[in-house]
C-alpha cells in the first residue's frame, strides 16, 4: 500500500526537474502550466486517494475511538493492545515468520534455480516447483490442513511417520488392553504384573478387557479354566473377559469368551525373569522348571505397545513450523523463477573466465554467481518479508481453533478482534496501524532501491 | 408502531389492524393480506439444504400474500455481514439471528423494530413463555423464535451398544456405567469435536443445568454468580469424568483437533471408532449427509440423562426472526413465521425443530425427529444455551473466552479451580467492556 501511496508524490517531485528538457519537443511546456499537469494527474490521485490514502487515515482515526465508534478514547486501544498477551504472541510469531520463512524460501529457491540449470528436464522440474503458485492460499491451506491431520489414515505426514516408526518398532498384539480386575493386576511400566504371589503348582487366570472382537487374532479359541500344574509348573490362562453382546460375569470364564493367543508371559522373582512363555490359541500357558518359591506373573510390555500415532503437527508446539512449511511449498517456486531469471542474466563469459582461471564450481558460485545475484536475492527476500508480515489466510485455514492462539499472527489477531466475534473495530484498527508501521521499513527499503535503480 | 412516521402509519394502519386481528385467530397464517408489489429481504446464516428448505417457507409466504421475498445468505458470520449494512443504513428487512446476544446488541443500538404488534399475539398463542422472554429486551418483544435446537441428545451407534451389551441410560449413573462398559469392550465411548469450543460448552451446560438446577443456571448466564462458584467447579469436575482421556476417540490430543462433522463420522461412518456423540438434533443431518448410516437403524438417539433426582435437562438454541425495518411486508412475514403453518413447511422437509407448540407433530418426517421435537416443547427443565447468552467475545468466539477455556480444561482437567478463575476473569472482562 505504501508503495503506491508514496510513488505518485515521488513522480510528481521528479516531474519538475525532468520536465524542462522534453518541453520544447512536445510544444508548450506543461512544466509552466501546473494546472494542466494536475488535470492529468487527477484521475490517478482520486483513485489513490479513495482507495489508499483515505482508508489509511480513516484507520488511524478509527483506532482512537471505542468499539461503537462514538466515543473518542485517545490511545486507549493501543494501551489495551499492548496489555494483551495475545498481541505479544502474535508479534512473536510474526517475528518467527519474518526470520525463517523468507530466508528459507529464498535459500531453497536459490538451490532449486541452480540445480534446475543442470537437470535435463529443466522445464518439467521448474513447472512442478512453480505449480503451487497457481493455487490460491485458501486451497493450499485446506490441502495442508489435511496433510497434517493427526489420524494417519487421513493425514499424509503422519501416514509416512507412522509407517516408518511401526517398521522400526513394531506394535504389540494387544495395544490398549487392560486388566479386567484392577486389584489382581497392577501396571508395571507398560506391562502388567500380578499383585499377589504365585507358587509353582498353582494356576492363575488373567482377564483382560478393552480389546475389540475384531482385534482378537482369528485363531483365538474358547478360553478354559487352566488345571493346576505340576510341582515345578505355573499354569495359567489369559482371556478376554468380555462377552460380546453383554451378559458375561466379570472375573469368570464365561462360555463364549475367547482366550488371547500370542500373549507374552514372564514369571519374575525378585526382579529377575525366571521363565517365560507365550499363550496358546485358547489363551493357556505353562511355565515349567521353576524352583519352589513365590513368583509374580507378568504380561510383558511388548504385548501392549501402541502403534505409533504420529506427530501432533497441528498441536500447540508444531503449528507455526507446520504452517511455515506450507508457505514454503507455495513460495519457493516464485523464488526459484525470479532467481533463475537472474542467473540467466549472468554473462556466461564471466563464469567461463573464472573456470578457465582454475576456480572450482563452489568457488565460481561463491565468488562470481552469488555476488552478481545479490540484488535479485534481496528483491526476493524483501518481497517475501512484506508478504510474510501480513500473512493471514494460511494461519486462519490451517490452525484448528483450539491452537489459534498459539499460531496467532498480527493480521489474524486484527481480524479476530474486529470481525471474528470481538467486533471491536477500534481495537482492530489499532492492530492494523501496528501492522502498517511494521511493514513501512521493508516498503521504504524497496522504494529507495527502486529509485536508485531508476536514477 | 412508535417508530412509524405519520404518513407511513396512515397508509399502513388499516392493514396493520387487520394483521393484528388475524394474529389473534388460532393458527393464523400471513393473514391473507394482499401484499403484491411489496418486496421483503430476509438474511440468515443458512446455506445449502437449509437455505433451500427455508426458501420453501418463504415461497409459502409469497403464495399466501403475493409479496416478493428475496433471501440473502450471510454465511456463518452474520454479524460481520449485517454490521456494515446497518451502519450504512441499508439493513435487510428481516434477519434470522442465531444468538440472543446479537438481538440484545442490535436492540441497544436502536437497530431493531418491535414485533409486538406484528406477532405478539401469535407468540402468546403458539409458544411457551420462555420463548417470549428470550425474544424480548426490557419487556418489549423484538424477535420470534422460528427454529430451535435440542442440544440435550445422545446419538449412539446401535452396533457398538449391542456388541457391548448396553442400553441407553435414563440416569447419569447408568450413563457413566455404560461408558465404562463400552470402554471395557474396547471402543471409546465418546467422540467429541473438541476443535469446536461450542461442542464442549454444550456438554457443560447440560451438566450444569441438570446438576445445579435452573435458578443457578439463570444466575450464571447473567453473570450474577461468579464462575468460581462451587456449583460451577462441581459441574466441571463431573465434565472431566465424562470427557476423560480414556473415554475419548483419539484421546484428548486427537479430540482437540477433531472438528464436529468428523466427530460424527468417527461413530457412524465405517467401523465405529466411538460409541456416542453428545450434541444437538443437527447431528442427524450430519449422519444423513456424510455417512451411510440411517437414523433409526445404525444410529439412534437418546436424551441426555437426568442427574440425581432432577428432571432430564434440555438445553436449547435457535434462530430468532427480527425486523430491521418497519414495512408491511416485513411485519406480515414475522407474523407468518410465528405461525404453525410456516413451521410445518420446513418440518416436513426434515432437519428442523420448531419451538412452536402448536405444530402438528405428524409434520415431522421421522420418529426420531418427532421425539426430539416433543422433548423440546414438553420439557420441564429447559433453558437456552448459556454460552449464546453471553457477550459474544466471551461465549461465542473461536479461540477465546468460554470456547478456548473449555478446550484448555479438556487438555488439563485436573486444574478445576484454575480454569474456573480464568473463566471468571474472561467473563468479568467481557461484561466490563460491554
Amino acid at each position: 500500500m505504501a508503495v503506491s501511496s508514496k510513488s505518485p508524490p515521488a513522480e510528481a517531485e521528479a516531474a519538475p526537474p525532468g520536465a524542462p528538457p522534453p518541453a520544447p519537443a512536445t510544444g508548450p511546456g506543461t512544466g509552466r502550466r501546473p494546472g494542466l499537469a494536475l488535470l492529468f494527474l487527477l484521475p490517478a490521485l482520486a483513485i489513490l486517494g479513495a482507495l489508499v490514502v483515505y482508508p489509511i487515515i480513516y484507520t488511524v482515526v478509527r483506532s482512537l475511538f471505542d468499539r461503537g465508534g462514538d466515543d473518542f478514547i485517545g490511545l486507549d486501544n493501543y494501551r489495551r493492545m499492548f496489555e494483551n498477551d495475545r498481541t505479544f504472541r502474535a508479534i512473536r510469531n510474526n517475528a518467527v515468520w519474518v526470520v525463517t520463512a523468507p530466508t528459507l524460501a529464498t535459500g531453497l529457491g536459490l538451490v532449486f534455480a541452480v540445480l534446475a540449470e543442470r537437470v535435463r528436464w529443466q522445464t518439467a522440474f521448474k513447472l512442478a516447483v512453480f505449480m503451487p503458485m497457481a493455487i490460491s492460499f485458501l486451497a493450499a491451506g485446506v490441502i495442508f490442513r489435511l496433510v497434517y491431520e493427526r489420524n494417519p489414515e487421513r493425514g499424509l505426514a503422519n501416514a509416512v511417520v507412522t509407517s516408518v516408526v511401526d517398521i522400526v518398532r513394531p506394535p504389540g498384539e494387544y495395544p490398549g488392553a487392560r486388566p479386567a480386575d484392577e486389584d489382581g493386576l497392577e501396571p508395571d511400566g507398560a506391562a502388567y504384573v500380578t499383585t499377589g504371589a504365585v507358587a509353582p503348582g498353582e494356576a492363575v487366570t488373567i482377564g483382560m478387557v478393552a480389546i475389540r472382537p475384531d482385534e482378537v487374532p482369528a485363531d483365538a479359541a474358547r478360553a478354559r479354566e487352566p488345571p493346576t500344574g505340576g510341582d515345578r509348573e505355573i499354569e495359567g490362562l489369559v482371556w478376554l473377559d468380555f462377552t460380546r453382546g453383554g451378559g458375561g460375569e466379570r472375573g469368570a470364564v464365561d462360555p463364549r469368551e475367547l482366550g488371547l493367543p500370542g500373549m507374552k508371559i514372564e514369571v519374575v522373582r525378585d526382579g529377575d525373569v525366571a521363565g517365560s512363555a507365550s499363550t496358546a490359541d485358547n489363551g493357556r500357558f505353562t511355565i515349567s522348571d521353576l524352583e519352589p518359591g513365590d513368583y509374580r506373573v507378568r504380561l510383558a510390555s511388548s504385548n501392549f505397545r501402541e502403534p505409533s500415532d504420529g506427530v501432533a503437527w497441528l498441536g500447540a508446539a508444531l503449528i507455526t513450523p507446520a504452517i511455515i512449511s506450507s508457505f514454503l511449498w507455495i513460495w519457493v517456486g516464485f523464488a526459484m523463477i525470479v532467481i533463475g531469471a537472474g542467473l540467466a542474466a549472468i554473462p556466461r563469459e564471466t563464469l567461463e573466465a573464472a573456470r578457465t582461471d582454475g576456480a572450482n564450481e563452489w568457488q565460481v558460485f561463491r565468488r562470481v554467481t552469488a555476488p552478481l545475484l545479490a540484488p535479485v536475492l534481496l528483491v526476493v527476500l524483501v518481497t517475501l518479508v512484506i508478504n510474510v508480515l501480513k500473512i493471514f489466510d494460511l494461519v486462519f485455514v490451517i490452525a484448528p481453533p483450539s491452537v489459534q492462539d498459539d499460531a496467532n499472527v498480527i493480521a489474524l489477531e486484527m481480524w479476530r478482534v474486529s470481525f471474528g466475534g470481538g467486533r471491536n473495530q477500534g481495537l482492530g484498527s489499532a492492530l492494523s496501524v501496528l501492522l502498517f508501521v511494521l511493514v513501512i521499513p521493508a516498503m521504504a527499503y524497496n522504494i529507495r532501491r527502486l529509485r536508485k535503480e531508476q536514477g | 408502531m412508535k417508530r412509524l412516521t405519520r404518513s407511513v402509519a396512515a397508509a399502513a394502519g388499516i392493514v396493520l389492524v387487520a394483521a393484528a386481528l388475524t394474529a389473534a385467530a388460532p393458527a393464523a397464517g400471513g393473514g391473507g393480506d394482499d401484499l403484491s408489489g411489496e418486496s421483503v429481504e430476509v438474511a440468515a446464516v443458512w446455506t445449502g439444504a437449509e437455505q433451500e428448505r427455508f426458501e420453501l417457507v418463504l415461497e409459502a409466504f409469497e403464495d399466501e400474500t403475493g409479496a416478493d421475498v428475496t433471501f440473502t445468505s450471510t454465511g456463518d458470520d452474520i454479524s460481520a455481514a449485517l454490521e456494515p449494512r446497518i451502519s450504512g443504513g441499508d439493513p435487510p428487512d428481516v434477519a434470522m439471528l442465531p444468538q440472543p446476544g446479537l438481538l440484545n446488541d442490535f436492540v441497544e443500538r436502536g437497530a431493531l423494530q418491535s414485533v409486538e404488534d406484528a406477532a405478539g399475539a401469535a407468540v402468546d398463542e403458539n409458544y411457551a413463555p420462555i420463548w417470549r422472554e428470550l425474544g424480548s429486551v426490557d419487556g418489549t418483544l423484538y424477535g420470534v423464535w422460528f427454529k430451535a435446537a435440542n442440544k440435550s441428545l445422545v446419538w449412539y451407534s446401535t452396533e457398538v451398544f449391542s456388541d457391548a451389551g448396553v442400553r441407553p441410560a435414563d440416569d447419569f449413573e447408568g450413563f457413566m456405567e455404560n461408558a465404562q462398559t463400552i470402554s471395557d469392550f474396547g471402543v471409546a465411548p465418546f467422540s467429541v469435536g473438541g476443535a469446536n469450543g461450542w461442542v464442549l460448552t454444550d456438554l457443560f451446560e447440560n451438566i450444569y443445568l441438570g446438576q445445579a438446577g435452573p435458578d443457578l443456571y439463570d444466575q450464571l448466564s447473567r453473570h450474577e454468580i461468579p464462575w468460581t462458584d462451587p456449583s460451577v467447579t462441581e459441574a466441571l469436575t463431573t465434565m472431566a469424568e465424562v470427557y476423560s482421556d480414556d473415554f475419548l476417540v483419539g484421546g484428548v490430543e486427537g479430540t482437540l483437533e477433531t472438528e464436529f462433522p468428523r466427530s460424527v463420522q468417527n461413530v457412524f461412518a465405517g467401523d465405529p471408532e466411538g460409541a456416542m456423540v453428545i450434541e444437538g438434533d443437527f447431528v442427524g443431518g450430519v449422519i444423513t449427509g456424510e455417512t451411510d448410516a440411517k437414523v433409526g437403524k445404525q444410529a439412534k438417539v437418546a436424551f441426555f440423562p437426568a442427574i440425581e433426582d432432577a428432571e432430564a435437562p434440555v438445553v436449547t438454541g435457535g434462530d430468532v426472526a427480527v425486523m430491521f425495518t418497519n414495512t408491511e411486508g416485513g411485519q406480515a412475514l414475522i407474523e407468518f413465521l410465528a405461525s404453525p403453518d410456516a413451521a410445518e413447511v420446513w418440518a416436513e422437509e426434515g432437519g428442523y425443530i420448531s419451538p412452536n407448540q402448536n405444530v402438528d407433530s405428524d409434520a415431522y418426517p421421522s420418529k426420531a425427529q418427532r421425539r426430539i421435537a416433543d422433548a423440546l416443547v414438553s420439557a420441564q427443565l429447559i433453558r437456552f444455551d448459556l454460552s449464546d447468552l453471553q457477550p459474544s467475545e466471551f461465549g461465542a468466539t473461536d479461540a477465546q473466552g468460554m470456547w478456548k477455556l473449555f478446550q484448555d480444561f479438556l487438555a488439563n482437567p485436573s486444574d478445576v479451580n484454575g480454569i474456573a478463575q480464568q473463566l471468571e476473569d474472561a467473563a468479568a472482562q467481557a461484561y466490563g467492556s460491554q
